[in-house]
């Protein structure tokens, strides 16, 4: 069975070969285990070298303070401080620090509510996210936003959406207004397995196919839309195949790979760069923790959960590569971790002590001035 | 002169195909019609021989039913009865519909070559078919019905143009009046924004090649090119989820819905997304966009295609609602939506479409959002409204003035902001307040409007304040329940009587 999902198309040679290397594992179709994917494989594309220690490093760095930035917000969820939903990227890092260490400045970022690792890889102040988390002035979203809604101009990160799918059509305008600018930005809008099924999603497929829009969609499978499986909501379980009918090439990836997940990215954002228009990449991954916190998750297993986590951490399996090419300097790595614990310290100290926002923000932030 | 639309009046016969002494049969292009959104090719409905052309090529505002040609073998038959309903050999397949009825004329017209027919030695000889390009360009299910004259349900003719008494202060004294139809109005208004700002664009289903659903894009493709007019999919959820999203990267969309019926798929993208972002965001995300187009009830096109919307998204914080009556308040105030920094929906109305009325002649001619208009001075009541109800109330005005009753009457302009403050005045010094709105009353702009008078201006009621709007019911077809469903003239007259205990 072909992995990558490539429709005909008049310039079929010529994508054939911005897409020659078929990383990650073969899909298996009828599995039923968390991850499809091996990522044992992937390793002969990636020669050791390929990437720097000082790259590398720096890959470890950002998947854990997402890690730990994650765990601390669900202390503080524990702790009341945070309210409402709060939903946890925790055992999908590869992807966020992945896509956005091959993204250019100027390229924009959008997805749904499982935002704070995007957030955090793409630079926006971790006291900024943890103080809008608990609702404070100084939050990303001047605490009006929250878990859901927190967005940086500055970065070009546009949310942060709490309606499931509604970022791809508005992922697609943000692509839509590269073309218009003619700026060869590029628009990496994300969704989960669950908004692949959602109607407007496939609207946008149309349209950013019809008009060669700049757009990556990155469909991040973490394998349950809620506590609903991919085998039970979808009829076509292959998701990067989910643009075939609209001739959108799609491949599938290994998510818990950061250097599968950088291969493919880059793949997919030079093609849709370059005036080829769209391209799906389906991210294999799985989330440790439930959908949002107050989620019990009988939908799964203890133990389908600890298998991902023993085999499959996408930070263990970073750092096994890393070890493997002799880059696991054991200081760096004590430093980094280090540096990582004192950041998420000085985060959740802020966000405790922060001000809430004043009563007169109540009315401000509706309208903009004419 | 066959209709070509449940709306349309007139037209203009811009060709024959045809001479006198020629054989025409059933199915022979025998002339074009045009009407100022569409040519159709005009399809004979009989066979025979020409024997005279009744109206001369290039004749304008030819009426719907208006005999355009004679054969020469009818005479006999057309006295007794509908000429149409005789027409020797139909096309296999036809003897049914033929026997139920008179043939109704694609695209939706009704019959109306059956039901009227001018003089009985004349027959009417045609039917009408959208030319070939426009019929493989358009979808027959959501093409609309188009406006040319508007009939007004049984209350005789809509007020039109009626020249206010009042200065408009947005107007500088002596500038000159062009007369303009809503439409060009529109057009005018996109073109200008569009030459002032390369980030405005227009985008919506067969606003380019197709020249606008309604026309109200004509000659923005080939004045802005494919790039800036954009042709979309039937998608409304995901052309206007796009627009939003290149709003939020800077750009000025103009989104257009056919009819505000079909953004019903797409009110998620209006509400979620464009209308609370900003505030979500803490103020980070600019979303300047237009979403336009027809709003409300058409003419006989059932409950799908005719709902008002105007509560629906006035009471949503974020959005700026515009829903303007003549063509000077459509230009101006969609001029003032496009540059506006937040989220608009401006809200037409088809049947105005085709109206003229004054535009003042200035290079650059804006109103301000969020200002109703006094269009009438009265001392005994108020009449508020909005789109198409101003005309109602109006005409409504000019009739109870005969019976001595002088009516205010102030048109909202803009729903939201609400400008409350001008009504309210109105009443302080009327006493008396009737709003009208072509949508339901429950939860409704006038519940909005009471509401505010209530609150205001209380101790200055004579009367409880009330309500004229749609019936509450889905809209019907049949032309006498729709009548009966929609405000009229006489309904906004007795409740102005009401309140005035007379």
């Amino acid at each position: 069975m072909a992995r990558a999902s490539k429709p005909p198309t008049a310039d079929a040679k010529r994508s054939q070969a911005r897409r020659p290397a078929q990383t990650g594992a073969k899909p298996r179709p009828g599995r039923t285990s968390a991850l499809a994917a091996d990522p044992a494989p992937s390793d002969h594309n990636h020669p050791p070298g390929s990437a720097s220690k000082d790259q590398m490093l720096g890959w470890y760095r950002d998947m854990l303070l997402i890690r730990r930035f994650e765990e601390r917000a669900g202390q503080l969820y524990g702790m009341g401080l945070i309210g409402g939903f709060c939903h946890l990227y925790i055992g999908q890092e590869a992807i966020a620090v992945g896509m956005q260490s091959i993204a250019e400045d100027g390229d924009e970022v959008i997805t749904g509510y499982r935002e704070h690792g995007h957030m955090l890889a793409i630079g926006m102040d971790p006291k900024a996210v943890l103080s809008e988390l608990t609702g404070r002035a100084t939050g990303a979203a001047r605490g009006k936003g929250g878990s859901m809604h927190m967005f940086s101009v500055e970065k070009g990160f546009f949310g942060g959406n709490g309606i499931v799918g509604a970022q791809v059509p508005l992922g697609t305008g943000l692509a839509f207004a590269n073309w218009y600018r003619g700026n060869g930005k590029v628009s990496f809008t994300y969704f989960g397995d669950g908004a692949a099924n959602q109607g407007q999603v496939y609207e946008a497929f149309n349209m950013a196919e019809l008009w060669k829009l700049p757009i990556v969609f990155v469909i991040e499978n973490n394998q349950y839309a809620m506590g609903t499986s991919v085998e039970r909501a979808s009829s076509q379980t292959h998701l990067f195949r989910r643009g075939e009918s609209f001739n959108i090439p799609g491949e599938e990836v290994d998510g818990m790979d950061i250097e599968a997940v950088r291969e493919a990215g880059a793949r997919a954002a030079e093609f849709a760069r370059s005036g080829q228009g769209p391209y799906i990449l389906e991210m294999k991954t799985y989330r440790y923790r439930g959908h949002s916190m107050s989620d019990p998750a009988k939908y799964r297993t203890r133990e389908e959960v600890d298998e991902v986590r023993k085999t499959r951490d996408p930070i263990d399996h970073l750092r096994d590569k890393m070890e493997a090419r002799g880059f696991a300097d054991e200081a760096a790595l004590k430093a980094i971790d280090a540096e990582v614990k004192k950041i998420v310290a000085d985060a959740a100290e802020f966000a405790r002590t922060a001000p809430e926002p004043d009563p007169k923000e109540l009315y401000t932030d509706v309208y903009a001035e004419a | 002169m066959p209709a070509l639309s449940p709306t349309m009046e007139e037209g203009t016969l811009s060709k024959w195909n045809i001479k006198v002494g020629d054989t025409v049969s059933a199915g022979d292009v025998i002339a074009e019609i045009e009407t100022d959104k569409a040519t159709m090719e005009v399809e004979a409905v009989d066979e025979g021989v020409v024997e005279a052309l009744l109206v001369e090529a290039g004749a304008e505002g030819v009426k719907v039913n208006a005999p355009i040609a004679r054969l020469k073998d009818e005479a006999d038959h057309s006295a007794k009865s509908p000429p149409s309903s005789a027409s020797p050999p139909l096309p296999p397949g036809e003897e049914d519909q033929e026997k139920q009825g008179p043939r109704s004329s694609p695209p939706g017209g009704g019959g109306r070559e059956a039901d009227g027919g001018g003089s009985a030695a004349a027959a009417p000889v045609a039917v009408a078919k959208p030319n070939a390009a426009e019929a493989s360009a358009g979808e027959p299910e959501k093409q609309p019905p188009e406006t040319v004259k508007p009939k007004a349900e049984g209350e005789g003719p809509v007020a039109l143009a009626t020249p206010s008494p009042l200065a408009d202060p947005d107007i500088p004294a002596g500038t000159k009046m062009v007369a303009t139809t809503v439409r060009d109005a529109l057009r005018d208004a996109m073109a200008e924004e569009m030459r002032r700002d390369d980030s405005v664009f227009l985008i919506g289903e067969e606003v380019a090649q197709y020249q606008g659903a309604y026309k109200v894009s004509r000659d923005l493709l080939q004045e802005f090119g494919d790039k800036r007019v954009v042709d979309t999919p039937i998608t409304e959820y995901g052309f206007a989820g796009l627009g939003v999203g290149a709003a939020m990267a800077g750009l000025k969309p103009i989104v257009e819905f056919m009819t505000f019926n079909f953004a019903m798929q797409a009110i998620d993208a209006i509400v979620n997304s464009a209308a609370k972002t900003r505030y979500m965001s803490g103020g980070q995300i600019t979303c300047s966009i237009v979403f336009r187009g027809p709003n409300g009830a058409a003419a006989r096109v059932g409950a799908q295609h005719s709902q008002d919307y105007s509560a629906w998204y006035g009471s949503v914080p974020g959005l700026k609602v515009i829903a303007p009556y003549d063509a000077a308040d459509a230009k101006g105030l969609l001029k003032a939506a496009i540059r506006d920094p937040n989220p608009v929906v401006f809200l037409e109305n088809e049947m105005l479409y085709g109206h003229e009325f004054d535009v003042p002649e200035m290079d650059d001619f804006v109103l301000p959002i969020g200002k109703a208009k006094v269009r009438r001075e009265g001392r005994h009541v108020t009449l508020v409204a909005h789109s198409r109800m101003v005309g109602f109330a109006l005409e409504a005005a000019e009739k109870l003035a005969a019976d001595g009753i002088e009516a205010e009457v102030v048109d909202m302009r803009t729903l939201r902001p609400l400008d409350h403050e001008t009504i309210v005045e109105s009443v302080k010094k009327t006493n008396r307040l009737v709003s009208v709105e072509e949508g339901w009353a429950t939860y409704g702009v006038g519940a909005e409007v009471c509401q505010r008078v209530v609150e205001h201006a209380f101790d200055y009621l004579d009367a409880p304040p009330t309500r004229v709007s749609g019936e509450d019911v889905p809209m019907p077809y049949a032309a006498n329940l729709e009548a009966l469903c929609l405000p009229s003239v006489d309904k906004i007259v007795q409740a102005v009587k009401g309140v005035c205990y007379k």
